[in-house]
């Protein structure tokens, strides 16, 4: 574990002293709950409607794929007009695209960011990396299978896929948000065993709790 | 001015109709910005899906207290400005809770969502957060200076403190509006206007390109609906002070949506032909070219 992160006494600008642990204060320990649908069919309804027309995507690319994001932000192919915005912030987004390969190191980084989001969240994995390895099969420091890390709702098949096919891909999350399917964030929360069994098997420098928001 | 109960259900509707209003007028204005980008833009109804959702995420945290108080006084701070002042003149149902010295307490309100903002933001803890929140005052502060100068001026010209007495002022023909009657007012109001809007070439504070994405890093689920519930209500309070103060205030709800839409489109045009400033150029600028219009009017009323 790295020193910064160790239980320690710290002596603060006025003479005071006192403890610190990082891991118990910065993060959250508390294990992600199940959040079922708690309102009427008819007004889950609704809420699935909003969710589906309104997907904010977070802005963070974790490989070569995040360029064929750009051009949805730009006039030639426009996702705004389907209600899909990018937010900087894990906090407000619902939707994050694993756009291309994985490495191990950002896998680490994808899972803080995933956890910070809020519930219901939606995973989008871009390109054949994120579905079998793709031209990374054999390299020894990506992940092969995203599903075994995070819950997917939708894989976009290509090396890479054309904005147009991420278009497709996103219309396709809108219907099974719509139908009420997506429930990605349950999921990961009913088999959270099992995802961290898998996270920590690859990621060997584990240095932040189990679960961190 | 005497209270009377059928005010609550008046107060109520003139919220109801300024938020839907609110939320179409800034799809609209999201649209029209986009088509100066050559896109098409977001469907009209957008707002009212991102409020939904937000509303409707089922998990939220919080930081404490004041991280919950942040967005409730953000929205006091929109409701509040919206409700003393007249929104409708000579019109009994919409004068609200409008009284004889409610231009100071206008001039506070404006304020005061930042203040409530500033306290929640700094509790979530996020750096970016209190780096946002040093900008957001230093720039507020900085563009709220020409704005109390102007209405100072407007004041000592009209001899009042009430806002109904200035929009009575005004009445018969848009010669009368304090537009042409003191111009120097109006000009130092309006580049104040520009700074408070949180568009370019001033909102550096808010751009989701900049640090992300300052203030609001930290807030998500139904902290994030109030806040932008307050988004779409907050503006339109703030031009229907301005409506009133300089021109000539509404006597019918068209004339409110309309002269409301043109106000905001004097910020949208500077917006999309003028880049981005950063915080130290935006306070700059004012002193330059704000405040001495504001010091001026003052000293010729």
């Amino acid at each position: 574990m790295k020193p910064e992160l160790q239980p320690r006494r710290v002596t603060g600008p006025d003479g005071q002293e006192f403890e610190v642990d990082p891991l118990r204060d910065y993060y959250c320990e508390a294990p992600p709950a199940v959040h079922p649908p708690a309102y009427l069919k008819i007004i889950e309804d609704l809420f699935n409607w909003a969710r589906a027309e309104s997907i904010w995507i977070l802005g963070f690319g974790t490989g070569c794929g995040a360029i064929e994001m750009r051009p949805l932000m730009t006039p030639r192919f426009d996702a705004y007009r389907y209600g899909i915005q990018w937010r900087p912030t894990p906090r407000q987004a619902n939707l994050f695209v694993i756009s291309g390969y994985l490495s191990v190191k950002t896998l680490k980084r994808v899972i803080r960011s995933y956890e910070q989001m809020q519930n219901p969240k939606y995973v989008v994995g871009l390109g054949s990396c994120t579905i079998n390895g793709g031209m990374y099969w054999d390299s020894y420091n990506t992940i092969k299978r995203l599903d075994d890390y995070l819950p997917v709702d939708v894989y976009i098949a290509g090396c890479m896929p054309r904005p147009e096919s991420l278009l497709h891909g996103f219309m396709e999350l809108k219907r099974i948000i719509r139908a009420g399917q997506a429930e990605g964030a349950n999921d990961y929360a009913r088999n959270f065993a099992w995802y961290k069994d898998n996270q920590k098997r690859v990621i060997h420098d584990w240095d932040m709790p189990d679960y961190n928001w | 001015m005497t209270f009377e109960w059928i005010q609550i259900p008046y107060a109520l509707l003139t919220i109801f109709i300024v938020l839907n209003y609110g939320l179409l007028m800034t799809a609209l204005i999201a649209k029209i910005a986009a088509r100066v980008g050559r896109r098409h833009g977001i469907p009209i109804w957008q707002n009212y899906a991102d409020l939904v959702k937000n509303y409707g995420l089922r998990s939220s945290i919080t930081h404490g207290v004041m991280f919950y108080m942040g967005p409730v006084f953000r929205l006091t701070g929109g409701v509040g400005l919206l409700l003393f002042v007249p929104t409708i003149y000579g019109s009994v149902m919409f004068s609200n809770l409008s009284f004889a010295g409610d231009l100071i307490l206008a001039l506070y309100f404006v304020f005061f969502g930042t203040l409530g903002m500033a306290l929640g933001a700094a509790e979530s803890g996020h750096p970016y957060s209190a780096i946002g929140i040093t900008r957001g005052l230093s720039q507020v502060t900085m563009a709220e200076l020409p704005l109390a100068l102007a209405v100072f001026a407007v004041a000592l010209h009209y001899q009042t403190l009430s806002i109904t007495e200035i929009v009575a002022a005004q009445q018969g023909g848009f010669l009368n509006w304090t537009l042409f009657t003191n111009p120097l007012a109006v000009a130092a109001a309006m580049l104040a206007f520009l700074g408070s809007m949180m568009r370019p070439p001033f909102d550096v504070v808010l751009a989701p390109q900049e640090i992300p994405i300052g203030p609001p890093t930290e807030y998500h689920s139904s902290y994030l609906a109030l806040m932008q519930t307050n988004r779409v209500l907050f503006p339109i309070a703030k031009i229907v002070v301005y409506m009133n103060l300089f021109f000539g205030g509404a006597t019918s709800w068209p004339e409110f949506f309309i002269k409301v839409f043109l106000i905001y489109m004097v910020s949208v045009l500077v917006g999309v032909v003028f880049p981005r400033f950063r915080v130290e150029q935006s306070i700059r600028w004012f002193m330059i070219w704000a405040v001495p219009i504001g010091i001026l009017a003052i000293v010729l009323a």
